[in-house]
């Protein structure tokens, strides 16, 4: 086996980034002795373990295919790399997750072609998984990836498909979530004004290069916001065309959000959502029922130590008898 | 006009062989160049590693034009070149060894291939993103109607869609989509240029222009240049329609075959009177040159190939109405290697007797009035019809490559499941398999040509020779203005002229590349793959590998990965595809990242991704370095999982990859892409259970002696053709 879960989990907040595709191999492995080495490596990398959060930023991308997510991407990586401020380079880890149907049970990931990469760089990490079979929703891998690696980079990025309908479950992981929309895309437009669409941390509105298009969903999309009570979303215009405009602003306004945020009290909310979920997950509907019901498991969860990794939680909520 | 595709090693050897060529009785050039040159890098590029004057032969500048067409008058040869994404750049280079023998451009004749939108489907010889590659296009186009007015500037081609799996209607449909891209490109392109040399008086407005009027400064002066500009510009579309080519394919089908190109020339005739109010006859007439298929010559019992190839040039020579002006012919052993003169000159030979011993040129058009004839074109006109309508509905060609993609995949996957299943018969691969031993591969090089591994790093030194012994500054200045021009989006000037300069400066192929590189921006393909819709009904044997998958699965902990992907150069991704596609089929995870990697980006992939396994596939003839390099950096990131090979890749060549570390080999006869997922789904069962957990696979122990392809499809030199 790729080692120990535990040295792994060392190693990862040591910052050591080499620990990281190993990790991954580990994380994603369904074996019972996997999943009992990810639950060490997870508690290694645990808010009580780090003495408080994981310091890298975990960002949510998610928009409909098309959108310019990839290039986004390239561009913002681009602009993390080679950052000149006094924060110097940040280290990206992004966990690309491809929406390819599973009919055959194999998925072809495509997201990594799309995304410039230097091979060279150490400084990069792209991990490509497939979508759950369930619409939307985030694997299990993904959530346990997202919170060990931001003990180790100074980003993580999930990148997802969807229009914030559905795929919630980016909102629980990430802590701060962009979506992306083109110009011109009506459906952002109504499912924003019709509720179906969470409201974002940042909307990004890419090929600004298009112009007047660009300039008018961008006015649009502003004032369904303000129409829902939203003034402090920002509405960026990004174009990742050479020469790119908008990217900088992107990475100010995400490191704004984040900076403005309760960061612990979100986190600890994201990684009770995840207890949660995996729980259902394993157990069903049935085995929500025999803790009393969702209620009485999230206030089970709200009982427990705050800086307990995910697993840890789970156990909890599987270790209280049934009523 | 009869030529053979040529050109290797290394200029002065090429020179050698054309000279050699035209004494055999050959009638005109066509130029192939190594995928260096094709790409826009210097033999000393990382990428170039292993592919220098492999698949022809490398000209990094001038000087290496003017050796390359030492003793041949410029003045009277008709030259094809098959060069695209840098067709501009060796254009100005042909002109400039022309100049120093005292020819002025206006005598040259012949053709660039300079077709970019095949490239992004189906060759993958780009270097810029498609709207610059457009735009350098229209610029050569609007720059060679003007002063090299006997070149064609472009040859369409619907050779390599075929070659990718292209059905005949999509064949046809997306060629002339194409065509429109193209087209419509040049229009804009001449009317900007034609209105910015207007108000001065042009002298080639043969009298259609009116004076501005006088008196009327400003605004109206403005309209009537542009109106006088109108009719210049109509007359040069005109001349720009007549001087564009195509370049087709023809399979064993030849009966449809021959409809289709029939067909073409229906639509053709029909987009130059509708589309561009062509009224000339001479203009609108249908101009192909053909190369016959490649996709369907086998490794198995090559010698099946020299009647395949004699069935396919009937296709493009039976009826006068639809009849190939310039046809070249594949050799018989394409498939296993890089051909030998011999092997060229029984291509020639082929139609040299059909030309002058058969009296299939005697006729006039032999389908005239036949029903059969009609009612196939008429079927293929619709389908045409129908899926034009689709692309111009994406935005036109260039917006619709993603869509073209994905339809030339899943075409491409449907054919190989039909050989496969045994409904399409292939003689001597999937049916009359028995063969007694042949003697014409029963040589010691196996009956195909190796270039020597020394040109490579000769070419290098050479290159770094001519460097130092150029005027660098004259160079950097020729190189920035190029830049400039290249950044003004809006520009009116003509790309052609800086490039012209900087190829009299003395720069090299990789560095105006990699100027316009730097402007443009670089840009991947979209691969097709995701889009390939998935195997219908799954036969026994998939639904028996995917049970298979499942089990290994659950040893695994997670779904089996494979990272498939191309070193190197060669942009010939058909068989990279397929075996992409199948995996996913087949239940695996697949990580297909596309063609022209590096060692280092496989080896960072294969890590970062966790794969279980990394199948590697190569047509280029440059297996025997890049294989072992890409298998060192992925041991020095300390990814240990095995490597399975799939391409051209001789039988001599098989034990020296093996000893390299490679598990599995597979070439074109293993057309079986089930049989190769089961292998490789063995090989990561086989090092897993040697180990009792999931991150690391080893080396297979067992590794399985497997002989299929990672690329089924012969590797296809393909060419262009003057048609003039």
């Amino acid at each position: 086996m790729s080692g120990d879960g535990a040295a792994l989990g060392a190693r990862l907040r040591e910052r050591d980034l080499s620990a990281a595709p190993a990790a991954l191999n580990l994380l994603e492995s369904a074996t019972p002795a996997d999943r009992a080495q990810s639950a060490a490596l997870l508690a290694e990398v645990s808010p009580k373990a780090l003495g408080g959060e994981a310091p890298g930023h975990v960002i949510g991308i998610t928009g409909p295919p098309g959108a310019g997510k990839s290039t986004l991407l390239s561009a913002l990586l681009h602009a993390w790399r080679s950052s000149a401020d006094d924060a110097g380079p940040q280290t990206v880890a992004i966990l690309a997750v491809d929406p390819s149907s599973r009919r055959s049970g194999g998925a072809l990931l495509g997201d990594r072609a799309r995304i410039e990469l230097d091979a060279a760089d150490r400084g990069v990490l792209v991990r490509s998984t497939a979508a759950e079979e369930r619409l939307g929703g985030l694997a299990w891998p993904t959530r346990a990836a997202a919170h060990a690696l931001a003990a180790a980079f100074d980003v993580v990025v999930i990148e997802t498909v969807g229009v914030g309908q559905g795929e919630t479950e980016i909102v629980d992981v990430a802590d701060t979530v962009a979506v992306v929309v083109q110009p011109g895309s009506g459906d952002a437009l109504q499912f924003l004004k019709s509720g179906i669409m969470e409201i974002p941390d940042v909307l990004v509105v890419t090929k600004a290069d298009l112009g007047q298009l660009a300039t008018r969903t961008r006015r649009d999309l502003s004032a369904a916001l303000r129409s829902l009570g939203s003034r402090s979303t920002p509405v960026l215009a990004v174009s990742s065309l050479p020469p790119p405009q908008g990217v900088e602003e992107l990475i100010a306004a995400l490191a704004a959000h984040r900076a403005g945020l309760d960061l612990a009290g979100r986190r600890l909310r994201a990684r009770r959502a995840s207890a949660l979920a995996d729980y259902t997950h394993e157990h069903g509907e049935r085995g929500l029922r025999a803790l009393g019901g969702r209620h009485a498991a999230e206030a089970l969860l709200a009982e427990q130590e705050p800086g307990l990794d995910v697993p840890a939680l789970v156990a909890a909520l599987e270790g209280t008898p049934p009523r | 006009m009869m030529r053979t595709y040529a050109g290797h090693s290394t200029a002065k050897a090429s020179n050698e062989l054309y000279r050699g060529n035209l004494a055999k009785g050959q009638t005109g050039l066509s130029v192939a160049f190594d995928l260096p040159t094709q790409t826009g890098y210097d033999p000393d590029d990382e990428l170039a590693r292993g592919e220098v004057g492999k698949v022809g032969v490398p000209v990094s500048h001038r000087g290496d034009m003017a050796t390359l067409m030492d003793g041949i008058p410029l003045g009277e040869m008709n030259t094809s070149m098959t060069i695209n994404a840098t067709a501009a750049w060796l254009l100005a280079l042909y002109i400039v060894a022309a100049e120093n023998q005292g020819v002025d451009q206006s005598q040259l004749q012949g053709t660039t291939q300079n077709d970019i939108i095949k490239e992004f489907l189906a060759r993958g010889t780009y270097a810029f993103p498609p709207a610059p590659s457009m735009r350098l296009i229209a610029d050569m186009i609007a720059y060679t109607v003007e002063h090299v007015p006997k070149w064609n500037p472009i040859n369409i081609c619907s050779y390599h869609l075929q070659e990718a799996g292209a059905t005949p209607v999509q064949e046809i449909a997306y060629a002339m989509s194409n065509a429109i891209a193209v087209l419509d490109g040049a229009r804009e392109r001449i009317a900007a240029s034609a209105a910015a040399s207007e108000p001065g008086g042009s002298g080639e407005a043969d009298g259609s222009g009116e004076p501005s009027g006088p008196g009327e400064a400003g605004g109206s002066g403005e309209a009537d240049g542009a109106h006088a500009a109108d009719g210049h510009s109509e007359e040069l579309m005109g001349q720009v329609f007549g001087r564009i080519s195509f370049f087709v394919n023809a399979g064993v089908r030849f009966v449809e075959e021959h409809a289709k190109l029939r067909a073409m020339s229906v639509l053709w005739e029909e987009l130059g009177r509708e589309r561009y109010g062509v009224t000339d006859p001479k203009h609108l007439r249908f101009r192909y040159g053909v190369q016959v298929n490649s996709l369907g010559l086998t490794e198995a019992q090559p010698e099946n190939n020299v009647q395949r190839i004699v069935l396919e040039t009937l296709a493009v020579t039976l009826g006068r109405d639809a009849r190939a002006r310039a046809i070249q012919l594949p050799a018989w052993n394409e498939a296993l290697g890089l051909p030998r003169p011999w092997d060229q000159q029984w291509s020639l030979r082929i139609q040299q007797v059909m030309a002058y011993e058969t009296d299939l040129l005697e006729y006039p058009d032999i389908f005239a009035g036949s029903h059969v004839m009609d009612g196939l074109v008429a079927e293929l006109l619709e389908g045409a019809r129908a899926e034009m309508a689709v692309v111009a509905e994406h935005g036109g060609a260039v917006e619709a490559v993603p869509y073209m993609k994905g339809a030339l995949v899943d075409s491409h996957r449907r054919r190989i499941h039909r050989i496969e299943s045994g409904e399409q018969v292939v003689v001597g691969q999937n049916r009359f398999t028995e063969t007694a031993v042949s003697p014409l591969t029963d040589d010691a090089e196996g009956g195909i040509l190796v270039v020597d591994p020394a040109v490579e790093a000769e070419q290098i030194e050479a290159l770094r020779r001519w460097r130092s012994e150029r005027d660098q500054a004259a160079v950097d200045a020729a190189l920035s203005d190029l830049a400039r021009v290249a950044g003004e989006d809006s520009s009116q000037e003509n790309l052609m002229i800086p490039t012209i300069a900087a190829a009299r400066a003395g720069a090299t192929t990789g560095e105006w590349a990699r100027t316009l590189r730097e402007v443009f921006g670089s840009y991947r393909a979209p691969t097709g793959v995701g889009e390939a819709s998935g195997h219908e009904t799954p036969d026994a044997d998939l639904t028996e590998l995917r049970e298979e998958v499942s089990r290994l699965k659950e040893q695994l902990g997670r779904r089996p990965k494979i990272l498939v992907g191309k070193p190197g150069l060669d942009g010939h991704s058909n068989g990279a595809e397929q075996i992409a596609v199948r995996a996913r089929d087949s239940g695996m995870d697949v990580v297909y990242e596309g063609i022209r990697l590096t060692p280092a980006q496989i080896a960072a992939s294969a890590l970062q991704e966790g794969v279980h396994v990394i199948g590697l596939s190569i047509l280029s003839g440059s297996h025997r370095e890049l294989i072992p390099a890409v298998i060192e950096a992925l041991r020095e990131a300390g990814v240990q999982a095995p490597v399975v090979v799939g391409g051209i890749i001789p039988d001599q060549d098989v034990a020296p990859l093996k000893r390299a570390g490679v598990a599995c080999v597979y070439t074109p006869k293993d057309f079986d892409l089930t049989r190769i997922m089961r292998d490789i789904v063995e090989l990561v069962g086989s090092g897993q259970s040697a180990l009792a957990g999931n991150a690391a696979v080893p080396n297979g122990g067992g590794a399985v002696v497997g002989n299929s392809a990672l690329a089924p499809n012969g590797r296809g030199p393909d060419g262009s053709q003057s048609v003039a």
